[in-house]
């Protein structure tokens, strides 16, 4: 594992999420109404949408541009819709939000 | 020999310890004791019940001079540690030296100050101990006293209620949106909100603090959004830190607390540290069960016995009488994890539980907490639930099968004189009587007693009310829920929003049963939307119920870029505004295109473009044209008599000064207006939501025409003289359409349920027309506010940019 520190919490809206650049694509990170915080490829399965503006529900989102709903969780499509998206490691220490960026050389690597 | 034991701190945790250690080795030890507070132990939890009233401070002494002088213990109240030689085992305090064999750190933590402007004020205060307590009974002494306490958590909360039955004026401020958001899920923490409500408190959720001011003492406390709160006394209640300082100039190993092990050792083996100033394997503490346990093992390690701490769940309560709340556990939803949840709107009632692989692993509770500890112990044990799933939420003693929480108790639980049709005044217990004296059919109703007779919106309700009153006796007809995560029509909640004045989502979530935490992309921008219509004031609009368009204030492309469109009012430009479109064209890389709207599109802008571009073309004085919006969009016009050798009166102004006045109001759906200069209809105005056709007589104003997926042709609502009169129907009829619609329905189509005789019924009224119009202006007073304007500054600048940008760093 290495944890790199992406920012504050608070840099993303609760229920929302924001967007972090890296070399194997980008990634959005989600912020829950619980304060959790989930990480996955930015980029929907679909047809591309960007992920990070989709409207958050639950530990969910639905893509703003068709409105496939993933898990947050597990990356998969929910419902009728098939297709799945990738998922990092991320966690919250004090207030700031780590990304492990082992896994997404890994999986840039492969 | 005795041996020597210093003690830094006489708090609940040293207590314990002590009493420990001396019952079970009551010649062994030479105790020298500590304190910077002027007094011996006692239970700080119970400061709450002490400021209430309901207890006093002898009540909630646990070791008094007697039980000190009985075991030797040399007190040193009032006087607080200042250093330790390590080398030599000495501790000395401000009145002198002692010799030590072994060393206990029991310092507690200490509250946490916003360190804003006018934070040393005398009469700003946190609630730690008892002069703290003191000070706000002493406070609350003064008659019409004002407190605003600073932080919505356990103590803050107690500490709001015990002043408020004193008589204070209380305010709480809190920085989240929901109340004790790290013990409560946010339906509860509106239920929680509502108690204290009404109980007279005021509660300012996503409250911040930006000063306190005052010449001698506090006097104001000012929020970041400019309101302004009188205040005689501020509490801050905001956390509370480990109380370190000594500990690390000591030169112990120290992280958020002092870290020990399950020994309760510090990094030196002749120092122990027991409560709150720990930190164990990464973790704090603030409640007290944990602390009892660790000085159950920190006194067996002074008796070489053996013992370890273990960290276990912890549950909470609020200490302030009369409301009922519990929560222990993990209470997150997620994958794999199910929520049960029940509510019961009427009394005021939520349980949540979550459960993972059959274990029951979080619970939340509110208004009925009976069985809290029964839930806490299944969490601490790990109990398998499989056999009782079913009948889990019900508790211990429900063990006969589970009865569905009933989707009619909203309109059940309604009281008599709850309001259920708004055209025509009638309430619920009319309703019903009719339906006691022999009406069993919506006809029957509607025939007795008028409601639903007019616009037709409150029909869904009054057929609650027939299969409430009736019971099997009635057979509902099928209504469309919006979604999955209620049964609630859009008419139902839109009623019920208005008649049980719900001014939140949580209260939305709550009050209507919804069976989803917080909804899901089709219920929250309805429900969003009816709630900023409703309660312009109250209500603030939540840009993560919107859709992306709405949140980024632009329209998303199909490659994530976003198109950029300014405002062209009534289809007028100029050179200037021209000439700002290409400069900003060329800047951004955007192409440039003429819509069907009388106005230009620019094309491809990069999001983290968008407050850069919005920033040149405010300085060229225009503003967003909202092309993304259900709200106003464009308002054609011709060229009018100005010009045109036909034109019969000035509609290009006509249309501008429409475009004025409704800009930047949220409706159920887009809104387009045209206005034509006479009837050969140049701008295209008997196909738009409002279309104005003007003639040598006057104004045809035309609603609920449209040109997109269906092509309709206005109907007349009205002939008018004046453009005053034409501007005030206008405003009017949106009003109207925006306080009744169903999210999504372009006004024809709900022209279409409503009817227009009813819509000409309602405006043809002068004094429906003028209150209509002043909703719409109070309404415009929160939204009429330029987006580009708001956004175009540096912190949101930040927004629109990726929250990091690793590439660079990968690439090392
Ligand atoms: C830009 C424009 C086309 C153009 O290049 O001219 C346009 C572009 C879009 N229209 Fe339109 N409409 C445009 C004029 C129209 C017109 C003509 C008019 O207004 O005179 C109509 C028919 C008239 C009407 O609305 O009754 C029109 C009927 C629609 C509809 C169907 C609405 C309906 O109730 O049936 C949609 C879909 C919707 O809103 O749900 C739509 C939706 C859209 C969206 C917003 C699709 C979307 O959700 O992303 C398009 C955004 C493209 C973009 O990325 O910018 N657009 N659209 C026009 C902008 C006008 C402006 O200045 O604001
Ligand atoms: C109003 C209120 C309500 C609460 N309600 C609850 C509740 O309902 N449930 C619950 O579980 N918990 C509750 N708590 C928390 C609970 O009281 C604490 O967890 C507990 O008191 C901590 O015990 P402690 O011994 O670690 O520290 P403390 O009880 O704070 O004792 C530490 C003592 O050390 C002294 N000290 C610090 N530094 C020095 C020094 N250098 N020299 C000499 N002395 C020093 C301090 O003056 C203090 O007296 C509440 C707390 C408050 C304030
Ligand atoms: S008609 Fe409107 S919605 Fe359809 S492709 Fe053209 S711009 Fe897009
Ligand atoms: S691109 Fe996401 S749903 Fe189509």
């Amino acid at each position: 594992m290495s944890w790199t520190d992406i920012g504050s919490l608070d840099e993303i809206p609760v229920r929302g999420a924001r967007r972090v650049k890296t070399r194997a694509g980008c990634i959005a990170l989600f912020r829950t109404d619980e304060d959790e915080v989930f990480a996955t490829s930015a980029t929907c399965a679909h047809r591309g949408g960007p992920l990070d503006e989709g409207i958050v529900h639950g530990r969910k989102v639905t893509c703003p541009l068709h409105n496939w709903v993933y898990s947050l969780e597990s990356g998969e499509a929910q419902g009728a819709d098939e297709g799945s998206i990738a998922t990092y490691p991320v966690r919250i220490d004090a207030g700031r939000v780590l990304l492990d960026l082992s896994s997404l050389e890994a999986h840039a690597a492969a | 020999m005795k041996r020597k034991l210093v003690v830094i701190g006489s708090g609940m945790a040293s207590g314990r310890a002590l009493e420990h250690l001396l019952e079970a080795d009551p010649d062994g030890w030479d105790v020298t004791l500590f304190n910077a507070e002027p007094r011996g132990n006692y239970n700080r939890i119970m400061l709450s019940p002490v400021l209430s009233g309901e207890k006093s401070y002898a009540e909630i002494v646990t070791h008094d001079d007697d039980w000190y002088a009985t075991r030797g213990i040399t007190c040193r109240f009032g006087e607080k540690v200042v250093s330790i030689d390590r080398q030599a085992k000495t501790v000395t305090g401000e009145n002198g030296t002692v010799e030590y064999d072994k060393l206990m750190f029991a310092t507690g933590s200490s509250p946490f100050i916003i360190p804003c402007p006018g934070h040393d004020l005398p009469g700003v205060i946190a609630y730690r101990d008892l002069d703290d307590t003191n000070a706000m009974i002493e406070a609350s002494g003064k008659p019409g006293g004002r407190a605003v306490v600073i932080g919505g958590g356990l103590l803050g909360l107690e500490a709001a209620a015990g002043l408020r039955l004193r008589g204070m004026e209380v305010t709480v401020l809190h920085l989240a949106g929901h109340l004790m958001e790290r013990q409560l899920d946010p339906a509860a923490g509106y239920l929680l909100q509502k108690d204290l409500e009404s109980r007279g408190i005021t509660v300012l959720t996503q409250a911040s603090t930006k000063e306190i001011t005052g010449k001698d003492g506090a006097e104001m406390v000012r929020l970041e959004d400019g309101t302004e709160l009188p205040a005689d006394l501020v509490v801050m209640a905001v956390g509370i830190r480990p109380q370190v300082q000594l500990a690390k100039d000591t030169g112990l190993a120290v992280g958020k607390g002092i870290h020990v092990d399950d020994q309760m050792i510090t990094s030196d083996e002749d120092i122990l540290a027991v409560g709150e100033c720990i930190e164990h394997q990464g973790a704090i503490f603030g409640l007290v069960a944990p602390l009892y346990d660790q000085a159950k093992v920190a006194a067996a390690t002074l008796l070489d016995e053996e013992a370890a701490f273990k960290q276990r769940q912890l549950s909470t309560k609020l200490k302030v009488t009369g409301v009922d709340l519990f929560s222990a556990g993990d209470f997150a939803e997620g994958e794999g994890r199910e929520d049960i949840v029940y509510r019961d709107p009427a009394r005021g009632i939520y349980k949540r539980l979550v459960i993972e692989e059959e274990r029951l692993i979080g619970a939340v509770m509110y208004g009925d907490t009976a069985d809290g500890n029964w839930f806490f112990g299944l969490i601490k044990d790990g109990t398998d639930i499989s056999e009782m799933r079913e009948t889990l939420i019900f508790g211990p003693a429900y063990q006969g099968g589970g009865t569905q929480a009933d989707p009619l108790a909203a309109v059940a639980a309604l009281p008599d004189d709850a309001e259920i049709c708004g055209c025509n005044g009638v309430c619920k217990g009319q309703i019903v009587k009719a339906i006691e004296g022999g009406a069993t059919s919506l006809g029957d109703v509607k025939a007795q007693t008028k409601a639903s007779a007019s616009c037709g919106t409150c029909t869904g309700l009054v057929e609650q009310v027939l299969a409430a009153t009736l019971g099997d006796d009635f057979k509902m007809p099928e209504a469309q829920p919006i979604c999955g995560c209620t049964d609630l029509s859009h008419e139902d909640v839109r009623r019920l929003i208005k008649a049980r004045e719900l001014k939140s989502q949580p209260a939305v979530w709550q009050e209507l049963g919804w069976t989803t935490p917080n909804g899901c992309h089709t219920c929250r921008p309805a429900v969003n939307f009816y709630l900023l219509a409703d309660w312009p004031l109250e209500y603030k609009d939540d840009p993560q119920s919107r859709f992306v368009n709405e949140r980024n204030h632009a329209n998303i492309q199909k490659d994530g870029t976003y198109s950029v469109m300014p405002r062209m009012w009534g289809g007028m430009t100029d050179a200037n505004e021209l000439r700002a479109i290409a400069d900003a064209a060329d800047k951004y890389g955007a192409t440039v295109k003429v819509t069907g709207g009388q106005r230009i599109d620019l094309l491809g802008v990069k999001k983290e473009d968008l407050p850069l571009i919005w920033g040149d073309l405010n300085a060229a004085g225009m503003v967003s044209g909202h092309a993304y919006t259900k709200g106003l969009r464009t308002v054609k016009t011709c060229v009018g008599k100005d010009w045109c050798r036909f034109g019969t009166q000035d509609s290009t102004g006509l249309g501008i000064k429409l475009e004025k006045r409704l800009w930047g109001s949220w409706t159920p759906h887009k809104v387009k207006l045209g206005v034509s200069g006479c009837p050969r209809n140049c701008a295209e105005a008997t196909c738009k939501d409002v279309g104005i056709v003007c003639v040598d007589s006057g104004y045809q104003i035309g609603v609920g025409g449209a040109a997109g997926m269906d092509v309709k042709e206005v109907e007349r609502l009205v002939d008018v003289r004046t453009e005053e009169e034409a501007i005030e129907w206008v405003v009017a009829f949106v009003q109207l359409y925006r306080e009744h619609a169903k999210y999504l329905d372009r006004p024809y189509k709900w022209l279409a349920k409503v009817g227009l005789d009813w819509v000409q019924e309602v405006l043809a009224d002068a004094t429906e027309r003028a209150a209509l119009m002043e909703r719409f202006d109070l309404s415009q007073s929160v939204y009429q506010k330029d987006p580009w304007a708001e956004r175009a500054t540096p912190e949101t600048r930040r927004q629109y940019e990726p929250m990091a940008d690793l590439t660079l760093e990968a690439a090392e």
